[in-house]
């Protein structure tokens, strides 16, 4: 009982305007990052799933560069790839902003689980299709262009938007190196004395009111992309 | 050997295989301008293997193949694409573009790859699929027709290519008993017009109708080579002769 007299004490102190800009702001960097960091990572993933796709000789090296970079960034915790970029970035260029260090971590983490997504899209196209392609003098650009990347679209999209959406969520780690996200103003409102379950019950239902309109977004996607 | 009747396509001793696994273990052959060549025999005799080889799908490990007197090099990709781009080949299991029409299909390449101008393109594609009877099906996708149908527009998007040589893979094997007829009509009316073929075939009546040639493949290597007369009633090989029995008296 007690408790539910000090939300209902505190709810109209904590609904100022100053308040809802900031959250409104908290929210905006949420959103931005995680789709600047994802849209990049999605390009980048891209080129590492195509370059994946090209025998020979001369493109081994780039190859096993692109197989190390996926093998080995999935298998680090988000948080740890963080601080690795914080740190390394902190070391080459002072005075970058704590924001670019997110967008780079959340592009370098997205590129290689995107760029697994992308490979199993490109690998559910039938070889078969693709020896047509080659017998018929395609290039491998052409073959990507014309026959792989059509008919692989409605397999890599919707794990490739499930994930954006997912990553939403994980980037509440970022609060850990002090960008102004909404994990990073919750913990500070609550340090201005207002009670955690008020706060990070706010912050929560912002959380889902992002994650479940895109989620949906996702879904009619995916069924739109079922011919 | 004079100019006119020297060969278009040779094999000398080639082996290729998957692998550490060969398949063809020095194989030769012969395919002179206008003949139909058909290669018969066991599943894993390498027959398909051949035509493989050819386009450099499967690059051969040895031996030489020449186009024209010109020995292919299929690690030269110069070399590599002339062949393609003088032979085509049709695929048992037709391999059509799943994304795209019909049209799409058959036009595509002389396009993209040929850079052949749209008008002769198209003229020539409505021709070539009405000549394979599906002038009325220039729009639909490949999931939406039969598998005769779909062998059909292969072999459509293959002519499309103007290829000097046809290579034709089991082309009638995933079809359905009924659908056989229309693609071998096809066939023969290729073989009507004088076309230049290479052809992969378990149809022993109409490889026996069709072929100038026969050559009977076993293990990888050619076994016996001859008329379709020599080779289904008077074998030399006495594999030839145990394989063309079995099948025959189906």
């Amino acid at each position: 009982m007690q408790m539910l007299e000090r939300l209902a004490d505190e709810i109209p102190r904590f609904f100022t305007w100053g308040n809802l800009v900031l959250l409104g702001e908290a929210m905006g960097i949420t959103l931005s990052m995680t789709l600047i960091g994802c849209v990049l990572g999605f390009v980048f993933a891209f080129i590492i799933a195509f370059t994946r796709q090209v025998p020979g000789i001369a493109t081994l090296p780039l190859r096993t560069v692109a197989i190390l970079f996926v093998e080995i960034f999935r298998r680090i915790p988000f948080l740890v790839v963080l601080f690795l970029v914080l740190f390394f970035i902190q070391a080459v260029a002072r005075g970058t902003s704590l924001f670019t260090v997110a967008v780079v971590s959340i592009c370098i983490y997205s590129t290689a689980y995107i760029a697994d997504i992308i490979r199993g899209g490109f690998e559910s196209v039938p070889r078969q299709q693709i020896e047509a392609a080659r017998a018929m003098n395609f290039s491998h650009l052409q073959i990507l262009g014309s026959v792989i990347v059509p008919q692989s679209w409605p397999v890599i999209l919707p794990p490739a938007v499930a994930f954006m959406v997912g990553f939403i969520k994980d980037t509440s780690l970022v609060s850990q190196i002090g960008v102004f996200e909404l994990t990073f103003r919750a913990r500070e409102l609550n340090n201005m004395g207002f009670s955690g379950i008020l706060v990070f019950g706010i912050i929560a239902f912002l959380y889902f009111a992002i994650s479940y309109p895109l989620t949906r977004w996702g879904q009619w996607l995916e069924k739109r992309l079922e011919r | 050997m004079n100019a006119e009747n020297s060969h278009h396509l040779e094999i000398r001793g080639a082996r290729a295989g998957y692998g550490r696994t060969p398949v063809l273990r020095g194989v030769d052959l012969t395919l002179a301008k206008g003949e139909v060549v058909a290669l018969i025999g066991p599943s894993g005799s390498g027959k398909s293997t051949v035509l493989r080889m050819v386009m450099g799908l499967t690059p051969p490990a040895d031996g030489q193949i020449c186009l024209d007197g010109e020995e292919v090099n299929y690690r030269n990709a110069a070399s590599l694409r002339r062949v393609r781009d003088r032979i085509a080949v049709v695929f048992q299991q037709y391999n059509l573009f799943q994304n795209m029409d019909v049209l799409r299909n058959v036009t595509i390449a002389p396009r993209k790859i040929k850079k052949i101008p749209r008008q002769v393109v198209m003229e020539n594609a409505e021709k070539v699929l009405a000549k394979v009877g599906l002038a009325d099906k220039l729009n639909a996708y490949p999931d939406e027709l039969s598998g005769g149908q779909q062998q059909r527009v292969a072999i459509a998007r293959a002519l499309c290519l103007n290829p000097e040589i046809l290579l034709l893979d089991e082309v009638t094997s995933a079809l359905d008993p009924e659908l056989v007829k229309e693609v071998l009509d096809t066939i023969r009316d290729l073989v009507a017009e004088g076309m230049t073929m290479l052809i992969v075939s378990h149809e022993m009546a109409f490889v026996r109708e069709v072929a100038s040639r026969v050559i009977f493949m076993d293990d990888g290597l050619v076994v016996e080579a001859g008329g379709p007369k020599d080779i289904f009633d008077n074998p030399q090989q006495k594999r030839t002769g145990e394989f063309v029995s079995k099948i025959l008296r189906h």
